[in-house]
């Protein structure tokens, strides 16, 4: 009770003295939602915002922001193959409980010097932290390394990127970033988080959906290969028949 | 021209899939082979998941088969009796094969047994083709010596019961080979997702005796149904089929097809034969070159994990 006491006024001036900058993010997305069409070719989409101060910043290190845009999550089985009695098989595999279709963090600086350890775990911001690999080691020996590989094979799809010094921050109140959304996009939710921090600590994070959804043509043929499968099937094989007796009609009044 | 496709979930270049059809229609329409065994490795290359490879890979071969096989029947090149003694065999065949090939994703190996499976069949059937055309070619070529022509060869296969008729073939067998290549090319073509021209071309060439111009508007005959079954079943089961991936394919399948058949009636026997004979080896010894160097990307991604 009396240590209580004492807290209480030991932190009763110091919240008076100085209190603390509240730093907020005000944003805004180019677009909330992204429509896969039949001639989808990537999309760009522009995250852009600004910091809103009651006081002045408080001076020592500049004030960084991390940018991540994050699709939907998925398990996994990462297999690798390995020489047995000649011939290369898929020998050892792992099981990923939930690894993002799409990652990309963009940053004002060096990941590494903008972001303490300790942060990245509680907010899971790096790649490494956002694929849930929990209990794998079990699975097979050099575990890690498996998951090294996913990011290494995801990264050449482009599907995961680490974009560092790619977002303009001026002033250390308006900040934007351009994320490149790739062609092979999955369906679903994509997440978007903004971090502001200082010291390698996250003062202000917000985080907002971007909705990405196929459309016309593409929605009706995947709605209908779900929801009627055999009259999908058999709507294609229709047009295969029809296709190969046509193809065979022209070429016979050509001759 | 950029493409999204929407069940397989990427983009691709619109002419490449027009070309890639055309490709593997040409060579459908030469040959009698349905394609499968080309389509599936082709669009695995280019980046489409594996299983959409494949049911969207059977319903092209439909396409080209359906293109192929009426311009046999013009020039009577379909004998439609054996077609049907061997689909109804075949789809005996491809029922057990379906349930071998659960049991076997069961065991985790599929992947590596559809493998062996290609290189063993296609390796055997290849050499076979190749080292008996290239002697009849030979033999041709050898002025003086004129080659002993005769209809069929009598073998074992002609001493059996339940005699038939097979009027354009011009065959008085027993309805029990064409049963057991039916058969076995339904088993097989469930396992490795191919329709299983390559493997009834030969055997029907061969074991059964029946004149090259008849094998293969017959094999088209039963390849149809036979594709027709497996696409069906994977839109059913897996809504792994993608329409839009499979309508380009089939556009460029049925014009190559037509083509390819012009091409095929020009060629001698042998030729085509010898000519197939290379297709189908290039095809497993690649698959069998993929099994014994060292990938370069010892990992792969796939999708599920389950529970």
């Amino acid at each position: 009770m009396i240590r209580l006491l004492i807290l209480l006024m030991l932190a009763g001036p110091v919240a008076a003295q100085a209190p603390p900058v509240t730093e907020r993010i005000v944003s805004g997305l180019s677009q909330s939602r992204v429509s896969i069409t039949a001639n989808f070719d990537g999309s760009e989409i522009l995250i852009y915002g600004a910091v809103r101060r009651e006081a002045p910043p408080p001076g020592g290190e500049p004030m960084e922001v991390i940018v991540t845009v994050e699709g939907p999550a998925a398990p996994l089985v990462i297999r690798r193959k390995e020489r047995t009695a000649g011939i290369w098989i898929n020998r050892s595999s792992v099981t990923i409980d939930a690894a993002p279709s799409f990652y990309a963090v963009a940053t004002t600086g060096p990941l590494d010097r903008i972001l303490t350890q300790t942060e990245d775990l509680r907010h899971s911001i790096t790649i490494p932290r956002v694929i849930r690999a929990v209990g794998i080691s079990a699975e097979a020996e050099n575990a890690p390394d498996f998951v090294e590989s996913l990011q290494r094979l995801r990264s050449r799809e482009d599907r995961y990127r680490l974009d560092e010094g790619f977002v303009q921050f001026v002033e250390e109140t308006l900040f934007r970033a351009d994320v490149v959304l790739p062609a092979n996009l999955t369906e679903g939710d994509y997440r978007v988080r903004i971090f502001l921090l200082r010291d390698g600590r996250v003062v202000a994070n917000q985080s907002r959906i971007i909705g990405v959804r196929k459309a016309g043509l593409e929605r009706y043929l995947f709605n209908m290969a779900n929801d009627e499968p055999l009259a999908y099937g058999l709507a294609s094989l229709i047009i295969a028949v029809m296709a190969g007796w046509g193809a065979s009609a022209v070429f016979r009044l050509i001759r | 021209m950029q493409l999204y496709l929407p069940i397989a979930e990427v983009s691709v270049n619109g002419f490449l899939l027009l070309g890639l059809g055309g490709i593997v229609g040409f060579l459908s329409g030469m040959f009698g082979v349905g394609g499968g065994f080309l389509i599936t490795p082709l669009l695995f290359f280019i980046g489409i998941p594996p299983a959409v490879a494949v049911a969207t890979g059977s319903n092209l071969v439909v396409a080209s088969s359906v293109s192929g096989v009426l311009a046999q029947v013009r020039r009577k090149g379909v004998d439609f009796t054996m077609g049907s003694v061997m689909l109804v065999a075949g789809m005996m065949g491809s029922g057990l094969g379906i349930w071998v090939f659960a049991r076997l994703t069961a065991l985790g190996q599929i992947d590596l047994f559809v493998q062996l499976a290609y290189v063993l069949f296609l390796g055997m059937v290849g050499a076979l083709m190749f080292q008996e055309s290239l002697r009849a070619m030979l033999t041709a070529r050898r002025p003086g010596v004129a080659p002993v022509r005769r209809a069929h060869v009598h073998t074992w296969v002609h001493r059996m019961p339940f005699k038939m008729k097979f009027r354009a073939s011009g065959l008085f067998i027993s309805v029990l080979p064409p049963m057991m290549i039916g058969a076995a090319v339904g088993f097989l073509s469930a396992i490795m997702g191919v329709g299983g021209g390559f493997i009834m071309v030969p055997a029907m060439i061969y074991l059964l005796g029946m004149p090259t111009k008849v094998v293969i508007g017959t094999s088209l005959f039963q390849i149809i149904f036979v594709t027709a079954f497996t696409t069906v079943m994977h839109a059913v089961t897996s809504q792994t089929l993608d329409m839009m991936l499979a309508f380009l394919l089939i556009i460029g399948g049925v014009v190559g097809a037509q083509l390819g058949t012009r091409v095929g009636i020009r060629l001698r026997a042998e030729q085509l034969r010898i000519l197939l004979a290379v297709l189908v080896l290039s095809v497993a010894g690649k698959i069998a070159l993929d099994l014994l160097l060292m990938p370069a990307e010892l990992y792969s991604i796939a999708p599920g994990g389950g529970p």
